[in-house]
């Protein structure tokens, strides 16, 4: 293919590089390389197979090899689309998802804006409590707040005196207490992430906008985040991938789903259905759907990427 | 630019090489006659007295087969068992020559073909015909014997004699009178439980079904919804409230009535350790689980774990010496004085029931008739989905109605044999 001499890129022109010659036009492929070698196998190589299992008949039968695989086209695709359990999976993941991408920004950008305000050791000791709920591995933070909010020995109804309330039986109530463990484990990203920004802001803009007489409030909506959007876009997509994939805190806090499995979300009913059932190949149609969604709103962070200038 | 071009082709083909999924080889054993044998069993709350029991008989083991050690790895019993067995069968290197599973994987397991056909290897074995017929089946599939029953785990109904003394109620002999004294005990004692029933303790509920005359593979008969409506009955605020009980599985309802805070609940004769070791010491007795006809006994599940040899197993009759040694008269005695496991040798459980009247009411049950899940892969699907346990717990938190979540439960029952 790069023996044609196929027209320069659009983009590329507009940036007035110099004019490759024959021979460097193949050198931007080279130096992917090495970066290739890695992804390929490590992410090309997973994804062709959950590719390929999605359109096989592909259970725990097949893999020890017990009965033979057979192909079945979009077979897996039908019976997913045609469960109504799926859709209402899928809308209550994007629902929670939203939520949770609200909740993670104000909370970070909040105490992103605290950090700059605060003396030096509030800061270092915010920094140190974001950072510790940052390393907390999910399954030990998702334990410590299942805990935290047992019926009868948490610490939460003792202190609250509801002795027996048991938090995970309302669906909303328990993905209250979900979300709060999620958004605990990803708002420091979020935190540091604007923090870094808001330190990169010139200080003469912040003071100009003070000599001008906006409050706190004003130059934060005004001033800061105008500069800070770029960041925030990434921070958005970034946040919307890490809670649509959510897995850990909803399967260990809920054992599986909650009541009735009332507090489902598509990982874990991919994980239900894949491994639990030992239904390989439905559960890959699973994993493809939720690649799909995925891609097109990495589109948009690519985009997002492209348009703070760093180019790809 | 000619090395990339090969690259290239060279991963392609590679790409289209592969093109089926793959599938595991196939395990050929063999029959070394020394070596390290490995062992799986089950991992329990209380799981110290087993493990002396296991070295006992390891010992005994190595002493009569010079050249052999016995490896034990204890595998816990949550669903996560499942993804431990699917990986020793896909991974011969990393699979045990001998494991203990339960019955009601057994389908799941056999289909997969990881458990060796032991009908040859025990065709000799002294002990053999003092397993009854009906145990046997419960580790057979398609003529095929697929391990021994190690011991059997029978559910009765525990009850606590000074609170049936002290509201002068009698033991229940009916479902009516069950639910009745429930909801007494539940209104002069408010901070007790009419009886520790749970949303996702799929066998304290199938006895309330399989009494009604239902039966899993038709959860959407009359029958059958009986049986549900009656045990959903329970998982009220005035017996045991669905705000903390719809939640709960068998192992929470054991906790609860063990530490006092349930009058009733539905126990195995292996829950016994549990019970003596909290605040309902002493203070309980044990009955068969009454049936809707007064002085009936609803059938209990007769769960239990077998032991099996793998197939990819290197020493395949040491692993079977090793299976009869632990599922002989002498260590099925130890195992039950140990860990209160029922053994599945006839003339020892007749002899313990002779000495130990705690049994009686165990084997009452198990005379008046058991039940058992479909021996077929789809078993595990309709557990693993939590069919069972999301029909209770949407009716007893008033989703749906028993005959909703009973007909959308049938659905999924019927789609997990692939019958849609």
């Amino acid at each position: 293919m790069t023996h044609t001499p196929a027209a320069p890129l659009a983009g590329r022109v507009r940036h007035a590089r110099p004019r490759a010659t024959r021979r460097g036009r193949g050198r931007p492929l080279l130096y992917l390389l090495p970066a290739a070698a890695v992804l390929v196998p490590l992410f090309g190589y997973p994804i062709y197979m959950l590719g390929l299992l999605s359109v096989f008949d592909y259970r725990q039968a097949q893999v020890s090899g017990g009965e033979p695989t057979r192909f079945i086209g979009l077979g897996n695709y039908a019976t997913l689309f045609g469960d109504e359990r799926f859709w209402s999976i899928l809308l209550q993941t994007l629902v929670f998802a939203v939520a949770l991408v609200v909740v993670t920004l104000a909370v970070g950008a909040t105490l992103a804006v605290v950090l700059t305000r605060a003396g030096r050791w509030p800061r270092l000791l915010l920094s140190l409590a974001a950072m510790a709920a940052w390393a907390a591995p999910a399954m030990t933070g998702s334990t410590v707040w299942m805990f935290l909010f047992d019926a009868d020995l948490g610490l939460v109804n003792q202190v609250l005196g509801l002795d027996g309330f048991n938090w995970f039986y309302d669906k909303w109530v328990a993905f209250g207490v979900i979300g709060a463990t999620v958004v605990w484990h990803s708002f420091p990203l979020v935190m540091v992430t604007l923090y870094a920004g808001i330190q990169a802001i010139p200080h003469s803009v912040r003071e100009a906008a003070w000599l001008d007489g906006a409050s706190e409030w004003q130059s934060f909506w005004r001033i800061i985040l105008p500069i800070l959007r770029p960041l925030v876009t990434i921070v958005v997509i970034q946040s919307i991938i890490w809670d649509f994939k959510i897995f850990t805190q909803i399967y260990v806090m809920t054992n599986g789903g909650g009541i009735a499995l009332q507090n489902s979300v598509l990982n874990v009913y991919a994980y239900q259905t894949a491994f639990g059932s030992s239904e390989y190949g439905l559960g890959s149609a699973i994993g493809v759907v939720m690649t799909l969604i995925l891609l097109v709103i990495t589109m948009f962070y690519i985009r997002a990427l492209y348009r703070t200038g760093e180019r790809l | 630019m000619k090395i990339l071009n090969l690259a290239v082709t060279g991963a392609a083909l590679m790409l289209l090489a592969a093109c089926a999924p793959s599938t595991a080889p196939t395990a050929t054993g063999g029959d070394e006659k020394s070596g390290t044998l490995r062992v799986w069993l089950f991992d329990e709350p209380n799981r110290a007295p087993k493990e002396k029991v296991v070295k006992e008989a390891i010992a005994e083991f190595t002493a009569a087969n010079a050249g052999t050690s016995v490896e034990v790895t204890y595998i816990p019993t949550t669903p996560a068992r499942h993804e431990r067995f699917k990986g020793a069968f896909n991974d011969p290197a990393s699979a045990p020559d001998v494991a203990e599973y339960g019955n009601t994987d057994l389908a799941e397991y056999a289909a997969a073909g990881g458990f060796a056909d032991l009908g040859p290897d025990l065709a000799n074995w002294s002990e053999r015909g003092d397993i009854s017929a009906d145990l046997f089946q419960s580790a057979t599939v398609d003529g095929k014997l697929y391990g021994v029953p190690w011991f059997i785990g029978i559910r009765s109904l525990y009850y606590r004699t000074d609170v049936f003394k002290e509201l002068k109620l009698d033991p229940p002999k009916s479902i009516a009178d069950l639910t009745k004294a429930a909801r007494t005990i539940r209104e002069k004692k408010p901070d007790l439980y009419g009886i520790a029933v749970g949303g996702e303790y799929t066998f304290g509920a199938l006895p309330f079904v399989w009494d009604a005359g239902g039966d899993i593979e038709k959860l959407n008969s009359p029958e059958s919804r009986k049986g549900v409506q009656a045990y959903t009955d329970l998982l009220s605020d005035d017996v045991c409230p669905p705000q903390a009980c719809a939640s709960l599985t068998g192992g929470k309802t054991v906790e609860l009535f063990a530490s006092g805070k349930a009058a009733m609940g539905i126990l195995g004769n292996f829950n016994r350790s549990a019970v003596d070791a909290g605040a309902a010491a002493g203070k309980y007795e044990v009955m068969p689980l009454p049936g809707a006809e007064p002085g009936s006994v609803a059938p209990a599940f007769a769960g239990g774990n077998n032991l099996g040899v793998m197939k990819s197993s290197k020493h395949r009759s040491l692993a079977v010496k090793f299976l009869q040694l632990l599922s002989g008269k002498s260590y099925q005695l130890k195992m039950y004085e140990a860990m209160g496991n029922l053994p599945t040798l006839s003339t020892a459980r007749e002899e313990l029931a002779a000495k130990d009247p705690f049994l009686k009411p165990f084997l009452d049950t198990v005379a008046a008739g058991t039940e058992f899940v479909p021996i077929d892969p789809a078993w595990v699907k309709i557990d693993n989905q939590k069919v069972i346990p999301t029909m209770l717990q949407k009716i007893a938190t008033k989703q749906s109605s028993v005959e909703e979540a009973t007909e959308e439960a049938a659905t999924a029952v019927n789609a997990a044999f692939g019958r849609s």
